[in-house]
């Protein structure tokens, strides 16, 4: 399956030539990243046409490390449950391929026979295909192999495309497409350092920025040796950002951040809150990652922009639950039921902690959560740690509503903050979650709670503010929304946290940025133009990220 | 090793596609049960055990489901009167814990972790080989599925199963998607008559032996931190290869086998009335998965503690009001938490009483079957890591006696897995780590 007679001869070929000079010289080796349902769905249309219908979300979940899923997927392994589910896919998948009406497109070549195997009509969608699914070129080895089982499955099924689906499906069982695997070189520049070799770039820049599979002048450019090159490597940088499919990339960037594989288990009370079903779920989701693409990707504006800006875009479900009226055409039906908005300036809703899908995300079924807003807004937004809580905590005060003298939440969770145990986490998360009490469960505005007006005044370190739109204007100027951007799309983009040398330059591409203008395609193109995004560190040399609670 | 275990599927297979056969006779598997109907009559051997994990979420309330005296002639109190039914089919363990070792509590994992993995680990995003695994190893082998993972409150990371590391195996939460992959084409039924291999499931089995022959070459190129994530792909691969294999055969006769009846989907959800009847029909699935010998391991979840279950009208999930209900001073525990959690025992007794009315000859599922039922902390209202309510139904096929209560006050709780595992037949002398570890069995429940 590997390139193996190929890469030991190259192996050994360095180790004598190099290794006087190298000194002490890691070994070339495999690593690898599971790749995602979403990835394995967009490879498969990028690969063979937006017309291929399956479903790949119900398969295997990830878990988060270093606040995402991306760096998570560097620790998964394959279960049987998931695997039995991407063998089924790719059933699915390479039947549809084969289909006489896709046939003509996909397999390039007619056999001689239908009914026969024809190893040299097999052979041609194998090599292109295998490019393509592999990432790379597939060694004679492989391609034998798998041309063999064309043969073997299209005698046994008296079936030509039979035969082809067989070693397409062999393809997309194997680990080359389940996983992005990672092969390290000598790096000619650091001696005694390795990098990533052309091919394995090639699939850190795709799914980095396009979160799919690369494109045929992406795996060009890793075989002409560009992708070697700063220049090639620019160039191929600037077309990535430069493409429609950036959005995919941007998407899939900001759904891990912001948690969005939440919505999948969010539950909402329906008697409580009629208007927030799961089609509102959707619609809340879809919301925030519109709004990202426009200001990002279509109007180029500065990331910071995004916690003050009124500019967002509703369905008329979410415009009945914030409140505001759509044009009636919109109502109506028209293409699309989205439609671009703006709040008024004197509107409760500013910026992108304002949408339903960090209010509702972030709540109970049937009530707000301070606590839980707070502990988001510093975990996913400022990359800052909130620990659990400890055990042995009573915390039956702040659900007492019976209780005269505690009829708001910021009344209740005081009481409960005055436990010593509790105070210290309470008092990174409470303060700045507080401030969002005029939005409830599922981010509809109110402005009393149980008859008591609520207060919205606070602190974020040691400015003080009185309601969303102040704390949005200070989160905006913290230093920390954009270290964290910065720091954590590297993360995303290379499955690891930075270590300490990384997060130096790391650090003056923020200063740099937050010059200029925190712009998505700069931020992701000085990230993937540092050699170091292409390095492979010891696992041991990478840290991990520091909790950077101030309280 | 039975009869099914000793047989190499993959190298009879081999040999058959190697050639042009397409009907493949493999007759030491057509045995059939002896006249009581608990044996293979080709061995004379007993049905094999199976093994099941039902987790539920949040405890008991402390010191109001303990009962009062130990032994085989206790009276269950009002937490766990639902049990009345099942009272001598099952046992429980109260008294013991799972231990820090002075790490950071993770609420809602630790707990849990420790007992369906032997060992707590500093953050949650570690994880290891769990109890199931290590029980599948043993009795498990040969089957269709290694094992079969629900949960019942719609999120598919409701399951505390993993094989290793890297990963635990996703909870399927939907009763139609699971009734399609256990009953639906692929099944064979082993009461048929009629028995032709389907030359599709050949062709899939050989693509799998393709992949599986890549393995070395793989492994020895690959870094060794990679290695064991590489070597859980591969043991997926020879499972899926297994899978296919066993559809390829004539299965041995199970008179205990029952197909059941197909269903419409329901909508599944994190509301208790949800996640009860989920759990109702995964139920009747994996116990006639297990009676129709397409596996001998389950896992069960009624819904992670810090998850999203809840009654329905109710503005706080479970987990929340296990923290904010008010304990009732005359009762003396949070009421709306204490109902749920009966709820959920309910449930338990009904995959109890499922498992029993699968009749197998003189004997019942439930006999050759051990269920394990373990939850996330002692008393969830202060995540309590102490006094955790433990059960197990079943008695492994006559290794493990039925219809006690166990005080074991203090002790790490998994001594309860390390029994089962001894009964299960795993060679081992203890289980778990630093204080976790357990190296007494309850031997007065052993047979």
């Amino acid at each position: 399956m590997l390139r193996t007679s190929k890469f030991k001869a190259f192996v050994a070929g360095v180790t004598l030539s190099a290794s006087a000079a190298f000194g002490a010289m890691a070994a070339p080796e495999i690593t690898f990243v599971r790749i995602t349902p979403e990835q394995y769905q967009r490879s498969v249309h990028d690969i063979f046409g937006a017309g291929i219908k399956l479903d790949a979300n119900a398969v295997e979940t990830g878990f988060r490390d270093q606040g995402l899923l991306a760096v998570g997927a560097r620790k998964l392994a394959m279960t049987s449950a998931g695997l039995e589910q991407f063998e089924s896919l790719g059933q699915q998948v390479a039947l549809q391929v084969v289909d006489p009406r896709r046939a003509a497109t996909l397999v390039h070549c007619t056999p001689k026979a239908a009914d026969a195997p024809d190893a040299a009509c097999s052979e041609q969608f194998i090599k292109r295909t295998g490019l393509l699914l592999y990432r790379r070129p597939l060694t004679g080895e492989e391609t034998n192999a798998l041309v063999a089982r064309a043969n073997d499955a299209a005698t046994k099924l008296k079936n030509f495309n039979a035969g082809v689906a067989a070693s397409l499906v062999q393809m997309m069982v194997a680990p080359e497409f389940l996983f992005r695997i990672e092969r390290s070189e000598p790096d000619p520049k650091k001696p005694g350092a390795m990098r990533l070799d052309p091919y394995s770039v090639a699939s850190r820049l795709s799914f980095f920025i396009w979160d799919s599979t690369p494109d045929s002048e992406l795996l060009a450019a890793a075989e002409s040796g560009k992708l070697n090159s700063e220049k090639g490597l620019s160039q191929q940088i600037d077309r990535m950002v430069s493409s429609p499919r950036a959005e995919f990339g941007l998407r899939a960037y900001f759904s891990d951040m912001l948690g969005f594989d939440g919505f999948a288990t969010l539950s909402k009370d329906t008697n409580l809150f009629p208007k927030f079903t799961k089609n509102a779920y959707d619609d809340a989701r879809e919301q925030t990652l519109r709004t990202l693409v426009d200001q990002l990707l279509e109007r180029n504006k500065d990331y910071r922009e995004l916690f003050t800006t009124r500019e967002t875009f509703l369905t008329p479900a979410l415009a009945a639950l914030y409140g505001v009226p759509l044009p009636r055409s919109q109502e109506m039906g028209g293409a699309t039921p989205w439609v671009a908005y703006t709040f008024p300036a004197n509107d409760n809703h500013v910026g992108l902690l304002t949408h339903a899908s960090f209010l509702a995300l972030h709540s109970h079924p049937g009530k707000s959560s301070p606590t839980l807003r707070g502990k988001a807004l510093r975990e996913n937004i400022l990359c800052q740690r909130v620990p659990p809580p400890p055990g042995n905590v009573d915390f039956t005060l702040i659900n007492d509503v019976s209780n005269p003298a505690l009829k708001t939440v910021r009344q209740r969770l005081t009481a409960h903050s005055t436990s010593p145990a509790c105070a210290g986490c309470h008092k990174i998360t409470d303060p700045i979650g507080l401030s969002f009490e005029k939005f409830d469960s599922i981010g509809e505005f109110r402005t009393n709670e149980n008859g008591i007006p609520i207060d919205v005044t606070g602190d974020l370190s040691g400015k003080k503010f009185d309601g969303i739109a102040q704390l949005a204007q200070i989160i905006k100027d913290d230093p920390a929304v954009t270290s964290c951007l910065i720091n954590r799309v590297f993360s995303y983009g290379t499955a690891r946290a930075p270590n300490a040398d990384e997060r130096k330059w790391l650090a003056e591409i923020q200063t740099d940025l937050r010059a200029k203008g925190v712009l998505w395609r700069d931020v992701v193109r000085r990230v993937a133009s540092n050699p170091d995004f292409y390095t492979v560190p010891a696992p041991a040399a990478a840290e991990p990220q520091k909790a950077e609670l101030q309280q | 090793m039975s009869a099914i275990e000793r047989l190499s599927r993959r190298n009879v297979l081999r040999g058959v596609l190697g050639g042009a056969a397409i009907t493949v006779g493999i007759p030491i598997l057509e045995c059939h049960l002896t006249s009581n109907g608990t044996a293979l009559a080709a061995t004379g051997q007993a049905l094999p055990p199976a093994f099941g994990t039902w987790f539920w979420g949040l405890g008991l309330a402390q010191g109001h489901w303990e009962p009062k005296t130990t032994g085989n002639k206790y009276e269950l109190r009002e937490h766990l009167k639902v049990f009345e039914p099942i009272k001598d089919k099952i046992n429980i363990f109260s008294g013991m814990q799972v231990f820090l070792d002075g790490k950071i509590n993770q609420n809602h994992y630790s707990g849990a972790q420790g007992q369906a993995t032997g060992m707590v680990s500093k953050t949650g995003s570690e994880y290891s080989t769990s109890i199931d695994t290590i029980i599948g190893e043993q009795i498990g082998k040969g089957t269709r599925f290694r094992s079969l993972e629900v949960g019942n409150d719609g999120d598919r990371k409701s399951s505390w199963s993993a094989r290793g590391q890297n990963g635990m195996n996703p909870a399927e939460i939907s009763p139609v998607a699971m009734y399609s992959r256990i009953f639906g084409s692929s099944f064979v039924d082993p009461n048929a008559a009629d028995f032709t291999p389907d030359p599709n499931v050949m062709v899939r089995h050989s693509v799998l032996s393709a992949v599986s022959d890549y393995r070395k070459q793989l492994m020895g190129e690959v870094s060794a931190i990679d290695k064991q994530r590489l070597d859980e792909y591969f043991t997926s691969v020879r499972d899926l290869e297994q899978k296919l294999a066993v559809e390829l055969q004539k299965p041995a006769a199970l008179p205990g086998c029952k197909v059941p009846e197909s269903f419409q989907e329901e909508d599944v959800g994190a509301l208790v009335d949800q996640a009860r009847s989920s759990h109702r029909l995964f139920a009747r699935l994996l116990t006639n998965a297990v009676s129709c010998g397409q596996t001998r391991v389950f896992n069960i979840s009624m819904g992670q503690g810090l998850g999203s279950l809840r009654k329905a009208g109710e503005i706080l999930t479970y987990h929340s009001l296990t923290h904010e209900e008010p304990v009732d001073p005359k009762l003396g525990y949070q009421v709306k938490c204490a109902r749920i959690a009966e709820e959920l025992m309910a449930s338990f007794r009904e995959l109890v009483e499922g498992l029993a009315a699968i009749k197998e000859g003189d004997k019942t599922l439930l006999d050759r079957t051990i269920v394990y039922a373990f939850t996330d902390h002692g008393e969830a209202r202060t995540h309590s890591m102490q006094k955790y309510p433990i059960f197990t139904a079943g008695s492994g096929g006559g290794r493990m006696k039925t219809g006690y209560h166990i005080n074991a006050e203090g002790d790490a709780a998994t001594r309860v897995g390390l029994t089962i595992m001894r009964a299960m037949g795993v060679a081992t002398g203890s289980w778990g780590t630093e204080s976790n570890r357990a190296t007494q069995t309850f031997n007065e429940l052993l047979v």
